[in-house]
C-alpha cells in the first residue's frame, strides 16, 4: 500500500519544512523580543511603530504577506536577498514572509509575558536604581520569557503548520509533494495518512515537550 | 501613566526619550524613504497604476467584490458547520463513557495537528475522486471542508473550557435536583458556558477569514486574494497596488472583528452576572496553537 514512497522524497519534503521552520522561529524571536521591546518601552513613537506593526500585520493572512513577498518584492522590486536560484529566492523570501508575520505573535506572547511579572519586581528594581534597559534586561524579561514559554510554544506550533502556505510560492516542502504524489497515485488515503503522520510527529511533540518545560521554568508565585 | 517597567519620568529621562525619539524617526524615516524609492525606480508609483483603485469603481465591483464575496461565504459557511459539529465534539470529549471521551479526543487532537492547507488538499482530491461535485464547485468545497476539520476541533476545545470553566456547583445543583445527564448540559452548563465563549468565537471568525486566503493561492478557489493576481494583470502589472488594497480591506475585516472580539471579552469580564470565567481572545489562541490575535489587556 505504501510502496509509491519509494518514488518520492519525503523525507526530503519535511526537511524543507523543519528548515523554514527553525530559521522562520530564530528570525522571529529576535525581531519579534525587540518589537515587544518597543512596544512595552517610554519612548512613545517606539511605542506606537510596534503597536501599529502588530496590528496591521497579525489581520492580514499569511498567504497575502508570502505571495506579496514573491510577486512584489522579487518579481516587480527585484529583491533577491542575495541569490540567483530561483529556489532558494523563494525560499528565503518564504522565510522573509514567515517572519514578518510570525514576529507580530512572538510580540504578543512577550508581552502577555511581561503582563504576569508582578509591578513590585520593577518598582523593587527601580528602587535599587536600575535603568528602563536594566529592569527590562535583567528583572523583568528573564522572568517574562520563562512565564511566556507556553505561548511562544503555541507560536512555534502554529508557524510549523504555517510553513505549508510556503507551497503558493513553489517552495518543495511537504504540502506541495502532497500535491504532486496525490496528481501521480490513486492512493488519497495512503498519501494522505503519510503527510498527516508527518505533521503530528513534528507538532504533538513540540507541544507536549515544551509544555512540560513550561511547567519547570515557570516562576513559582 | 504607570507602567511596570518605568516611572513618571524626570527631566534626564525626557530629554533622554527625545534623543531616542529623534534616532527612531530617523531610522524610520530613511526605511520609508527606502521603500518609497525603490518604488519610484521601478515606477510602481505611477498614477495609472493606482487608479482604478482611488478614482472609479470599476475595480471595486468587476474584482474586489465578487472576490469578497467568495471570501465571506466561505468563511461563513465553515462557521455555520463547525460550530455545531464543534459543540458536538467538545461535549464528547467531557463524556462519562470511555468510548464516546477517546474517538473524539483523538479526533480532536489529530486535526488540530494538521495545517489546514493538507486538509484542503486532502479535501480537494476527496471530491474530485469520490464525488461529482463539479469542478467549478470543488474549490469551495475543498476550502471549506478544510476550513470545517481544522476550526471545529478548535471550536471542540473551546466548548469544552467554556463548560469547564462553569463553577462545579452549577452540575451538582443540577443533578440534585434530578436532571438528568443531558438535561444538565442542555438547560444549565451550555447555556452558561455559550456567553462565555463568545469573545473566543469571534476572534477563531478571523483565523477563519484570513485561513480562506490559503484556497485563494493554491486551490484556485476566487476569493478576494485570488482577485488581486486578476487584477494586477489586467490593470497592467499593479502588484503592489493590488496587494496593498487587498491588504488593506483584509486588515479592516479582521480589525473590526478583533476589536469586537476585545470589547466583548472586556464587557463580559465586567458583567457580574455570569457564573463561569470568560473564554478570552487570549485563551482562543492558547487553543487553537494558532497564535491566533491577542487581546488588548
Amino acid at each position: 500500500m505504501f510502496d509509491f514512497l519509494d518514488k518520492y522524497d519525503v523525507l526530503g519534503a519535511f526537511w524543507t519544512t523543519v528548515q523554514l521552520t527553525l530559521l522562520s522561529a530564530v528570525g522571529s524571536l529576535i525581531w519579534g523580543t525587540l518589537l515587544a521591546g518597543m512596544r512595552v518601552g517610554p519612548v512613545p513613537l517606539m511605542r506606537g511603530f510596534a503597536t501599529a506593526y502588530v496590528n496591521i500585520v497579525r489581520n492580514i493572512p499569511l498567504t497575502v504577506i508570502i505571495l506579496f513577498a514573491s510577486l512584489g518584492l522579487k518579481d516587480t522590486l527585484g529583491v533577491t536577498l542575495g541569490s540567483d536560484q530561483v529556489d532558494t529566492q523563494s525560499f528565503r523570501l518564504a522565510v522573509l514572509g514567515l517572519i514578518v508575520y510570525t514576529s507580530a505573535f512572538v510580540c504578543e506572547a512577550i508581552r502577555a509575558g511581561i503582563n504576569t511579572v508582578p509591578v513590585g519586581q520593577a518598582e523593587a528594581a527601580r528602587a535599587i536604581g536600575l535603568n528602563f534597559t536594566q529592569v527590562l534586561g535583567l528583572i523583568v524579561l528573564p522572568q517574562a520569557f520563562r512565564a511566556a514559554v507556553l505561548p511562544l510554544t503555541n507560536v512555534l506550533i502554529a508557524l510549523t503548520k504555517n510553513t505549508t502556505v510556503a507551497a503558493a510560492i513553489g517552495v518543495a516542502e511537504a504540502a506541495v509533494l502532497m500535491k504532486t504524489m496525490l496528481e501521480n497515485e490513486a492512493q488519497l488515503l495512503a498519501i494522505s495518512a503519510v503527510i498527516a503522520f508527518g505533521f503530528c510527529c513534528l507538532t504533538l511533540p513540540t507541544g507536549l515537550l515544551l509544555g512540560r518545560v513550561s511547567k519547570k521554568v515557570a516562576v513559582k508565585r | 501613566m504607570s507602567s511596570v517597567l518605568y516611572d513618571a519620568q524626570g527631566p534626564r529621562a525626557k530629554r533622554r526619550n527625545v534623543l531616542y525619539t529623534a534616532a527612531f524617526l530617523v531610522v524610520l524615516a530613511a526605511v520609508v524613504w527606502w521603500v518609497y524609492k525603490s518604488l519610484d525606480d521601478k515606477g510602481q508609483l505611477e498614477w495609472a497604476l493606482w487608479k482604478p483603485y482611488l478614482s472609479g469603481t470599476e475595480a471595486y465591483s468587476t474584482y474586489i467584490w465578487p472576490g469578497l464575496q467568495n471570501t465571506l461565504k466561505a468563511a461563513a459557511l465553515a462557521m455555520i458547520i463547525a460550530l455545531p459539529l464543534g459543540a458536538v465534539l467538545g461535549i464528547s470529549r467531557l463524556s462519562d463513557h470511555a468510548w464516546v471521551r477517546v474517538p473524539a479526543t483523538a479526533v480532536v487532537e489529530f486535526f488540530r495537528a494538521i495545517p489546514v492547507l493538507v486538509l484542503m488538499i486532502f479535501g480537494m482530491e476527496l471530491y474530485s475522486q469520490y464525488t461529482d461535485v463539479s469542478s467549478d464547485d470543488r474549490p469551495l468545497y475543498a476550502v471549506v471542508t478544510g476550513l470545517v476539520l481544522y476550526n471545529a476541533s478548535v471550536l471542540a476545545e473551546i466548548v469544552r473550557a467554556g463548560i469547564l470553566a462553569l463553577p462545579k456547583g452549577q452540575n451538582e445543583a443540577a443533578l440534585a435536583i434530578g436532571l438528568r445527564k443531558g438535561q444538565v448540559m442542555r438547560l444549565i452548563l451550555l447555556p452558561q458556558a455559550v456567553t462565555t465563549m463568545l469573545p473566543a468565537i469571534v476572534s477563531q471568525l478571523v483565523v477563519i477569514v484570513k485561513d480562506t486566503a490559503i484556497g485563494g493561492a493554491i486551490l484556485t478557489f476566487p476569493e478576494l486574494l485570488s482577485s488581486a493576481s486578476t487584477m494586477s494583470s489586467y490593470y497592467g502589472a499593479n502588484t503592489i497596488a493590488s496587494f496593498t488594497v487587498v491588504a488593506v480591506i483584509f486588515v479592516a475585516i479582521n480589525f473590526s472583528l478583533t476589536s469586537f472580539a476585545s470589547w466583548l471579552e472586556g464587557r463580559l469580564r465586567r458583567r457580574k452576572k455570569s457564573t463561569g470565567a470568560v473564554i478570552g481572545v487570549q485563551d482562543a489562541a492558547a487553543i487553537a496553537g494558532t497564535a491566533a490575535t491577542g487581546a488588548e489587556r
